[in-house]
């Protein structure tokens, strides 16, 4: 069998070694747990808890602060000791809870009750979605919840789990679909019970084909179940990429996934609805890829929402050498932080440290070789795109679709002159979507 | 715990870099030159060593004057100053290789900005412009084994029988570097490879050349032979012009569809110059005046993106 892809991309040096063998840990934090309110994209959920009360696991900490947002669930159980901004990985302040640890994991009522989902109504299974908090584990943070809402007349014909884990380094999909692809396959049904007469197709890069058998051996039988292996190759797992290799179908930023007939959700998100449909289990945990060369044993590691990267990085056996950047998430779009006092959210599935800094290097002349616009999986053109940015032309830069950008680095990786391509093409798109914001608010 | 680096994703690099590009070019363009040397002689060496030389001087001095970061280390005027070089004959007097490579360098490649800026292609932009200064030290093509025989082109122009075997081994006269279709496809082969160039703008040159002259020498009336068409595509510098020219980065477009148009452009051209001028030889002539038409190509080229639909309609 082919494996299906797209056109463009690059091969980013793999680093998935490392990591890839060590089996899932679990780790219990000792100290404070801090979540944060804006783990989501969307509008930052709003704290319901008070200074001083007791949380207990699996207890609502914050309500989705509207449509497009995610409850926050405590994963310990303690006594909220602050209510205040605290900061968060992009060097911002957000609000946030802090719960002292009690180290009882004492669990709240109704925690861990199990449900047949055959038995819910689809309204039922989203409200359980939603209340446990799901969103996107990937790395982007979009509501589950509000994913599976589809407006009405739209119809589903593809659920698509994301396993392509295309980023170089991470490895925490891989570990789950080793360890409990059942659960997905679980995730997989209660999902489809959402949308009669789709097909769900497990997507996953075939340079993980131990987890290709993994899953393919957990969903035999199911009729309306596959795996459609891809070639590895970044950025596979970008969601029109995926859409594209799976279902030939092409969608652009003006539309949405279900435009295409499509619901894309990531692995792990998959086995979170799982947990919180039929165990009764809301979103508290996370599997975290701790790796780099700067890291003694790379290693996947299950910590409850809220724990300290400090600490993380300590169970990983610390640091040989002290790194020289750290970034959450992968190498090509990941996050580089300044220091490690900070928590792991729903969306941080890699901590990576560097003892040498990959992209501390001068950008030079652009040579016009035009790998840039091959290596595009959106088929745009870098160069002109940049060349309009860096001056400012913000009419040339949406002519050219640069609106249409995902923001995916190749531009930049692939660059011989080591151009900063993709950020000053990420910075004139932010600039131009503020200022149609703005101007959607003065009318 | 030391400082850490902060900066907007990606944070890995490909390995490959403008020196490692350049260095490609290079290695690719050594079969062809090594040809040169084997069927001329020492002479060719050093009319490629005076070039290459004058070349990377010159951008150095220009930039130590106009205090400019010093980029010779990206190599790209080693190249610029090999295909010079394998465009000249290996008679060529010392003085005329330093002038042209001065020329390729200040004029056509640093006064425009430097790499990556310039609008021709600096090696045969020099190649041109002495041409048409010296023309008569620029025609005047090598003596092979003890005797004068004319570059194949000329041969054939005269509707001579051009031996095709000479050709493809280089045993003939011509320019340093194009006269072995064997050592030019070597090299060829190492750029596709290494995916350093496309062969979509190489090949289009050699196929429109050869269609548009067939098509040419049957409107004029001439005599039409395959040993006369293999001689247009194998003879004349056409090979190593597809390959190390049409190629070129800067002067070229970067689109798909725009490098064949470009490639088609550069066949037109030269097979009008070949068929109806009186010079035997156009293909340095139709690539640069193609390059000036490289904005407007790419213009025109430019791809659809991912899943924006031509019409603005909703499915």
């Amino acid at each position: 069998m082919f494996a299906k892809t797209f056109r463009g991309g690059v091969h980013p040096k793999g680093g998935k070694s490392l990591s890839r063998d060590a089996a899932i840990k679990e780790y219990l934090p000792e100290g404070e747990l801090v979540f944060l309110m804006n783990q989501h994209i969307g509008a930052p959920a709003a704290p319901c808890v008070a200074v001083g009360d007791r949380v207990l696991v699996g207890q609502k900490l914050a309500e989705p602060g509207g449509f497009v947002s995610a409850a926050i669930i405590s994963s310990v159980s303690g006594t909220v000791k602050a209510v205040a901004p605290h900061e968060c990985q992009n060097g911002d302040f957000a609000m946030s809870v802090t719960v002292e640890n009690d180290g009882l994991y004492e669990p709240c009522e109704g925690y861990g009750r199990e449900r047949d989902y055959r038995e819910m109504k689809p309204e039922e299974i989203i409200a359980a979605v939603k209340d446990a908090g799901i969103v996107g584990m990937g790395g982007a943070g979009f509501p589950t919840h509000v994913k599976l809402s589809v407006k009405p007349g739209t119809v589903i014909d593809h659920v698509i789990c994301n396993g392509a884990e295309c980023e170089p380094y991470i490895t925490c999909d891989y570990r789950l679909m080793l360890e409990r692809p059942e659960k997905a396959v679980l995730g997989m049904k209660i999902l489809l019970s959402l949308f009669p007469g789709a097909k769900g197709v497990f997507g996953i890069e075939n340079n993980k084909p131990l987890g290709i058998k993994a899953v393919v051996s957990a969903c035999a039988g199911e009729a309306d179940i596959s795996v459609v292996p891809l070639k590895k190759k970044y950025p596979q797992g970008g969601e029109r990429m995926l859409i594209s290799a799976v279902t030939g179908r092409k969608i652009n930023s003006k539309m949405l996934p279900a435009d295409a007939g499509c619901v894309v959700v990531n692995f792990a998100t998959l086995i979170a609805v799982a947990d919180a449909v039929a165990f009764g289990k809301p979103l508290t945990k996370r599997v975290v890829t701790v790796t780099g060369d700067a890291v003694n044993t790379p290693s996947n590691i299950e910590v409850p929402i809220g724990t300290n990267v400090q600490e993380l990085v300590k169970f990983a056996g610390g640091f040989k050498e002290d790194p020289r950047k750290i970034v959450f998430g992968g190498p090509m779009m990941g996050a580089a932080v300044y220091q490690l006092d900070l928590p792991v959210n729903k969306t941080t599935s890699c901590v990576l440290a560097y003892i040498h800094d990959e992209a501390d290097i001068e950008p030079q002349d652009c040579i016009r070789c035009g790998k840039c616009l091959n290596t595009c999986p959106e088929r745009l053109m870098p160069i002109k795109l940049k060349n309009a940015a860096d001056v400012g032309d913000y009419e040339t830069f949406e002519k050219l679709h640069g609106l249409e950008c995902i923001g995916c680095g190749c531009c930049t990786y692939v660059c011989p002159a080591k151009r900063r391509l993709s950020q000053s093409i990420t910075m004139a798109k932010n600039h131009v979507i503020a200022e149609k914001k703005k101007a959607a608010v003065k009318k | 715990m030391r400082t850490l680096n902060v900066s907007i994703s990606p944070h890995t690099r490909t390995h490959e870099s403008t020196t490692s590009i350049m260095l490609d070019v290079i290695i690719a363009l050594m079969p062809a030159l090594g040809v040169g040397v084997y069927v001329f002689g020492w002479r060719a060496l050093f009319v490629a060593a005076v070039c290459t030389a004058t070349c990377v001087f010159t951008e150095w001095l220009y930039e130590k004057l106009m205090k400019l970061p010093i980029t010779i280390g990206d190599l790209s005027a080693v190249v610029t100053g090999l295909i010079l070089a394998i465009n000249l004959y290996s008679t060529t007097p010392w003085w005329v290789a330093v002038i042209g490579s001065v020329f390729a360098i200040l004029v056509v490649k640093m006064l425009f900005g430097g790499i990556g800026q310039n609008f021709m292609n600096p090696a045969l932009a020099a190649r041109c412009f002495l041409v048409l200064s010296f023309s008569r030290i620029m025609t005047q093509y090598p003596v092979i084994d003890g005797v004068s025989s004319a570059t194949p082109l000329m041969l054939a122009g005269t509707g001579e029988k051009v031996n095709i075997l000479d050709l493809i081994i280089g045993t003939h006269s011509g320019t340093i570097g194009e006269t072995s279709v064997i050592a030019i496809l070597i090299g060829a082969l190492y750029l596709f490879i290494r995916k350093v160039i496309s062969p979509r703008a190489p090949l289009t040159v050699i196929g429109s050349t050869v269609a548009f002259v067939a098509l040419f020498t049957l409107i004029k009336g001439d005599p039409l032979s395959w040993n006369y068409l293999a001689a247009h595509a194998l003879g004349g510098g056409l090979l190593v012009g597809a390959v190390f020219m049409a190629s070129d980065y800067a002067t070229t477009p970067v689109t798909f569809w725009g490098q064949i148009i470009f490639g088609i452009t550069v066949g037109l051209i030269t097979a009008l110059i070949r068929c109806f001028s009186s010079a035997s030889e156009g293909l340095s002539f139709a690539i640069i005046i193609s390059n000036l038409l490289t904005p407007i190509i790419e213009k025109l080229t430019y791809p659809r993106p991912f899943g924006v639909r031509k019409e603005k309609k909703a499915k």
